[in-house]
């Protein structure tokens, strides 16, 4: 978690609070209900986990006064064997993937003395955001190669476009390009690709309730985000759960934006009217001469 | 970035930059040029662009953005200075002529360099290349002046030299300009015209820096209508710029000039008084040495190898 929180108001803390019990309620009915209904397919020796999860909210609004914001998810695993739980051989990751589109990395290079950009290359799928919470360190929760399929850490991230196929030669740390390379790296220097160990938590020891907090930095990217969120049980895949998450421009924001691109002339006349109202307010207010 | 989430009214989310800033700390931008703007009769479009840019505004935003924000301090300087007579409205509508045709081709290429991925680059020269030879001239003018009024025993010298010709006047398709007591060709007044609408359109600014000096030293205009003309022709001048971005790049944000405004208008207000307790010579040597700074500051950055090597833009060219 950020230090946030600090400057919060006394309202928006409890709105936190009964969000957060309202989220663990629902997650546990719809839990408990899965539970049921697998327990009477399966019979309850070889009984397979459920896993549930909720969203803090699906809808998040750019305002003027937006400066990033908190996700968070709410989950529950049904059907728990408890002797794993008590051994927390369970472990949950949550990611949280921005809008994909192509990025263009430029190169900086030395010639005659001026240093400009020359070599560049488009990375075709780049999330624009990208947020893991795990329960532990990534490369202690399942394989490699699971990390890779699943695109669960910065560097597993698949960005060029490429689909995962089966019996592909693994991309190791070499094959990749500096520009894939570099655009990883400004991206978690930006803080827009985040990877956080420990930041999903389960409720209390041995319980099945857990909680994932993702930061969503200011400068969130419009469109449609996707919350993956997978149980691992000893390492193997055992749950998952896709869910989405719609960022957009709101109020005056939305206004300002479609007024700029619907109406870009008219939106162009109307900067110079407000340059010339405020530039003739300034002298009526002074009286300058 | 945590701390940034602390101070939760202070930041604003620009509708069109998308990204989150301070608003004081643009109020403050705005204020600080609009004082500056204020003493020497400038736009301040020069310092504006560089400083949004410093600011993690991507260069094209900051760029349209400026054009935008000069129009209301020049639009209220060339108010005062219409009130006062001092403006040569021929001269300034033939140079705006000039400016038009300058700022469609400025904002073409533009709209091109950004595409190519050089825009910073362009940007970055034309600036350094202006500023660097604007700041040196008047550099040198003003510091010859201020020794000859020392010695003359403190009357300012006089910067126009009337009966000194230069090729200029050879020029053909002559025009009488009463206003400013001159009888001048209109190609070269045309073609500064024309060059300042380029450089309004790709660097940010009215250009100023470039027409006050150009007007005084190329078509001798008397010094009273150098900046109330030079305004004028200004707010013209970027007024089209904005329009035009809007139209083509849409790479102005309304908000973020607004605020640069708010600022620039109270500045300006403490620079002009300020002003008025200086001498011509001594504000000009000032402006220049400022304009040098500026220059050389964004010349070292070219020079001197980047901290980030690599960068990210959009395939369109928008520099994230």
């Amino acid at each position: 978690m950020s230090p946030a929180p600090s400057a919060r108001s006394a309202p928006a803390i409890w709105r936190r609070v009964l969000a957060t019990i309202a989220g663990f309620v629902l997650v546990a009915l719809v839990a408990g209900m899965g539970a049921r209904a697998q327990t009477g397919q399966t019979g309850a020796s070889t009984a397979q986990e459920s896993f549930e999860i909720g969203l803090s909210t699906n809808r998040i609004g750019i305002t003027s006064d937006f400066n990033g914001a908190t996700l968070t998810v709410f989950g529950a695993i049904g059907n728990a064997d408890m002797r794993i739980l008590r051994q927390q051989r369970y472990d949950i990751v949550v990611a949280l993937f921005g809008p994909r589109a192509p990025v263009v990395v430029r190169e900086k290079e030395r010639f005659f003395g001026i240093w400009l950009n020359r070599a560049q290359e488009t990375i075709r799928d780049a999330p624009n955001t990208y947020s893991v919470a795990s329960t532990r360190e990534l490369r202690d929760i399942t394989s490699a190669a699971t990390l890779r399929r699943l695109q669960l850490g910065i560097d597993n991230l698949r960005i060029d476009g490429s689909t995962p196929t089966l019996g592909e030669t693994e991309m190791t740390e070499a094959d990749r390009t500096r520009f894939d390379k570099a655009l990883r790296q400004i991206k978690t220097g930006d803080d827009l690709y985040v990877q956080a160990v420990g930041s999903v938590r389960y409720q209390a020891a041995e319980s099945t309730l857990f909680r994932a907090e993702l930061v969503l930095p200011p400068d969130l990217a419009t469109g449609e985000h996707v919350v993956r969120a997978y149980l691992f049980r000893e390492g193997a895949v055992v749950g998952q759960q896709r869910q989405i998450l719609t960022v957009r421009k709101v109020g005056f924001q939305a206004q300002v934006d479609q007024f700029a691109t619907r109406y870009a002339f008219l939106y162009g006349v109307f900067a110079v009217a407000l340059a010339i109202v405020t530039g003739w307010l300034g002298r009526v207010i002074f009286k300058r001469d | 970035m945590g701390s940034r989430a602390k101070l939760r009214l202070v930041f604003l989310h620009l509708p069109i930059a998308e990204i989150s800033v301070n608003i004081f700390v643009i109020i403050g931008m705005g204020a600080a040029v609009g004082f500056l703007s204020g003493l020497f009769g400038v736009g301040g479009g020069f310092l504006i662009t560089p400083l949004l840019i410093f600011y993690n505004i991507s260069p094209a935003i900051a760029v349209a953005t400026g054009a935008n924000q000069v129009i209301a301090s020049s639009f209220s300087g060339a108010l005062a200075h219409y009130k006062r007579r001092t403006i040569d409205l021929k001269l300034g509508t033939m140079l705006l002529i000039g400016g038009t045709g300058g700022s469609l081709i400025g904002v073409w290429l533009f709209g091109l360099l950004r595409t190519l991925g050089q825009l910073d680059l362009a940007v970055s020269l034309l600036y350094v290349v202006l500023l660097g030879t604007t700041g040196g001239l008047m550099l040198n003018e003003s510091i010859r002046s201020l020794i000859a009024s020392r010695r003359s025993g403190g009357a300012p010298a006089s910067l126009r030299r009337p009966g000194t010709h230069n090729w200029v006047h050879g020029l053909p398709l002559k025009m009488r300009f009463p206003a400013s007591r001159l009888y001048v060709s209109v190609i070269p007044v045309l073609a500064l015209g024309f060059f300042i609408g380029i450089l309004a359109a790709i660097m940010g600014v009215g250009g100023g820096f470039i027409m006050v000096p150009a007007m005084i030293y190329l078509l001798r205009v008397p010094t009273n209508v150098v900046i109330g003309t030079s305004l004028f022709q200004i707010m013209f001048t970027a007024a089209v710029t904005t329009v035009l971005q809007a139209w083509t790049n849409q790479t102005i944000d309304v908000v973020l000039a607004f605020l640069l405004m708010i600022g620039g208008v109270i500045g300006a207000q403490f620079g002009v008084s300020a002003g008025r307790k200086l001498r011509g010579d001594q504000l000009r040597a000032l402006l220049a040495i400022l304009v040098l700074a500026v220059g050389v500051r964004l010349g070292l950055e070219l020079v001197v190898e980047p901290d980030a090597l690599y960068s990210l833009a959009s395939p369109t060219g928008e520099v994230e």
